[in-house]
């Protein structure tokens, strides 16, 4: 009974932190746009323009949601809920924070403590292709089409890329255990100083996985309409837009717990967390939420300073600098590790 | 002859293109603190010009009469025919000491969606009784409402003083021969 309580809570409070800043990324995207370029941003509704994100989704769900007749009904369908799904997934084996005191019990704050952590992780965010992919066929038009195209192609690639950088973290940590790897960067340094290359790979790889500039190929306005999701309106636009918001910050929290020490701060250790009790807790949540929320603002100031890749230079970058880089940096930390 | 544009060799650094995503975040960065040059439309306004061209108006002088003879050359020049007049004689009341004075317009339609801004009206009424005045902000919900009569065209281009008063320097010269 305790189990299933704390779990839930667990569940209601990270994706609910999600999807909220999925919320408001594109309002702290707006802004930032906005004083990159010169402008204001949105200042109308609300102060400082802060409900605007809420009358945006008002908008969205009151928006005629209109299913073309040349699309295949049930890939339509089907396709925004697989953009959304595989990120909300991910989340669960994040950890959040450090252990909590509930009744005597302590409560590790990660949903689903999986020995296999990461490959969970890798598992969903490659079946995260299939929610483009679908939109792409299913709606049976030739923008979708290509942008699905140029997804699978671009979210393959870059996915070995991915799973590469992080091997060298697995070889420090000995543990494929998001927790063991969190709890390795508390007692040493953060994965950050010690896997420098991994982390920059995994960076730019997070780019491509999210479909971020300058790495939006499947979307590219300029070329593709909109690319996979031009046939989508209302709702089903909605969960797009908010699939790729959660992705984001999946990643943003991915990184942060592999190469930035999770909820580490540099001049506290796990037990000077335990010793503020359940402050200490709310604390190293904070501190994860602040980080990830750095890593994010990383992916809105990249975005308005990098143009688009061409796909033949995307394509060469993940499979002939990335991936050798990877493999580079595997022998590295393997040479360095030796006992 | 095709020019052959010689490719200067990458070194190591630039290759990595690092570096000058640095550099180009590090522009953007310092971009974030400059002030904003955007205007808050509705609260500031920007500055118009005196010789802006917006919607055309009909002045009067100081002394409260109206210009216009309906001569009709405005009406014959606009490109777009969005003028229209109605010409018709001096009202007794309205009648003025400005004794060559004989015609004066019934009324005065412009279309201000016909309009197209070119300011030929103004430059070709020998009267000087059309202006381009400074207003922008034209909209109404039913095209109707965009057609101006000559109440509003007067409303718009209100009194300017200063203009030339050929028709009182004439009766000036007639009350001079008469003596």
């Amino acid at each position: 009974m305790f189990d299933i309580a704390a779990s839930l809570a667990k569940i209601i409070i990270l994706t609910h932190t999600t999807l909220i800043l999925a919320m408001y990324m594109p309002w702290v995207e707006r802004k930032v746009s906005a004083w990159i370029q010169d402008r204001v941003g949105p200042n109308r509704v609300g102060y400082a323009g802060l409900l605007q994100p809420i009358a945006d989704t008002f908008k969205f769900i009151f928006k005629e949601d209109v299913v073309p007749g040349h699309v295949n009904k049930t890939l339509f369908v089907l396709a925004p809920c697989f953009a959304v799904i595989p990120s909300l997934f991910i989340l669960a084996v994040i950890p959040f924070g450090p252990a909590v005191q509930v009744m005597g019990q302590s409560v590790d704050l990660v949903i689903a403590d999986l020995g296999v952590g990461i490959l969970f992780v890798f598992a969903f965010s490659g079946l995260a292709v299939y929610g483009i992919v679908f939109a792409g066929w299913a709606s049976n038009s030739k923008y979708p089409m290509l942008g699905g195209v140029r997804a699978s192609a671009q979210m393959i690639s870059y996915e070995i890329c991915l799973g590469l950088s992080v091997v060298g973290i697995f070889m420090g940590a000995e543990s494929l255990r998001m927790l063991d790897i969190v709890q390795q960067q508390i007692d040493g340094s953060w994965n950050i100083f010690t896997q420098p290359l991994g982390f920059l790979i995994f960076a730019i790889a997070a780019f491509a996985e999210t479909n971020r500039l300058p790495f939006d190929l499947p979307e590219a306005e300029t070329e593709l309409v909109a690319g996979y999701h031009t046939e989508y309106s209302s709702i089903k636009f909605t969960m797009f837009f908010a699939g790729e918001y959660a992705a984001m910050f999946v990643f943003a929290a991915l990184v942060t717990v592999l190469f930035l020490g999770g909820w580490d701060l540099p001049f506290m250790d796990s037990a000077s967390f335990a010793a503020m009790g359940n402050w200490g807790a709310l604390l190293g949540f904070a501190v994860f939420l602040v980080k990830s929320f750095m890593f994010l603002l990383l992916y809105v100031w990249v975005r308005f300073t990098l143009p688009r890749f061409r796909f033949d230079q995307l394509m060469n970058l993940g499979w002939k600098v990335l991936l050798p880089l990877a493999l580079v940096n595997i022998l590295i930390t393997g040479f360095l590790n030796l006992p | 002859m095709a020019k052959v544009v010689e490719r200067r060799k990458l070194n190591f650094w630039e290759e990595l293109y690092l570096p000058a995503i640095v550099d180009g975040l590090g522009r953007t960065f310092r971009q974030m603190f400059k002030p904003e040059i955007t205007l808050q439309y509705p609260e500031q306004r920007p500055v118009i010009a005196d010789d802006y061209r917006g919607a055309p108006g009909l002045v009067k002088d100081e002394e409260g009469r109206e210009k216009c003879v309906s001569c009709q050359l405005c009406e014959y020049i606009c490109p777009p025919k969005a003028i229209v007049i109605e010409p018709g004689e001096v009202s007794e009341e309205t009648s003025y000491d400005y004794s060559g004075i004989e015609k004066a317009p019934q009324e005065f339609y412009i279309d201000m969606l016909r309009c197209i801004y070119c300011g030929y009206c103004e430059e070709i009424c020998p009267e000087q009784a059309i202006f381009m005045t400074g207003e922008y902000e034209l909209n109404a919900s039913t095209r109707q409402e965009l057609v101006f009569d000559k109440a509003r065209l007067y409303k718009l281009g209100g009194t300017r003083p200063g203009l030339l008063k050929k028709w009182k320097h004439k009766d000036d010269g007639l009350a001079a021969e008469e003596h």
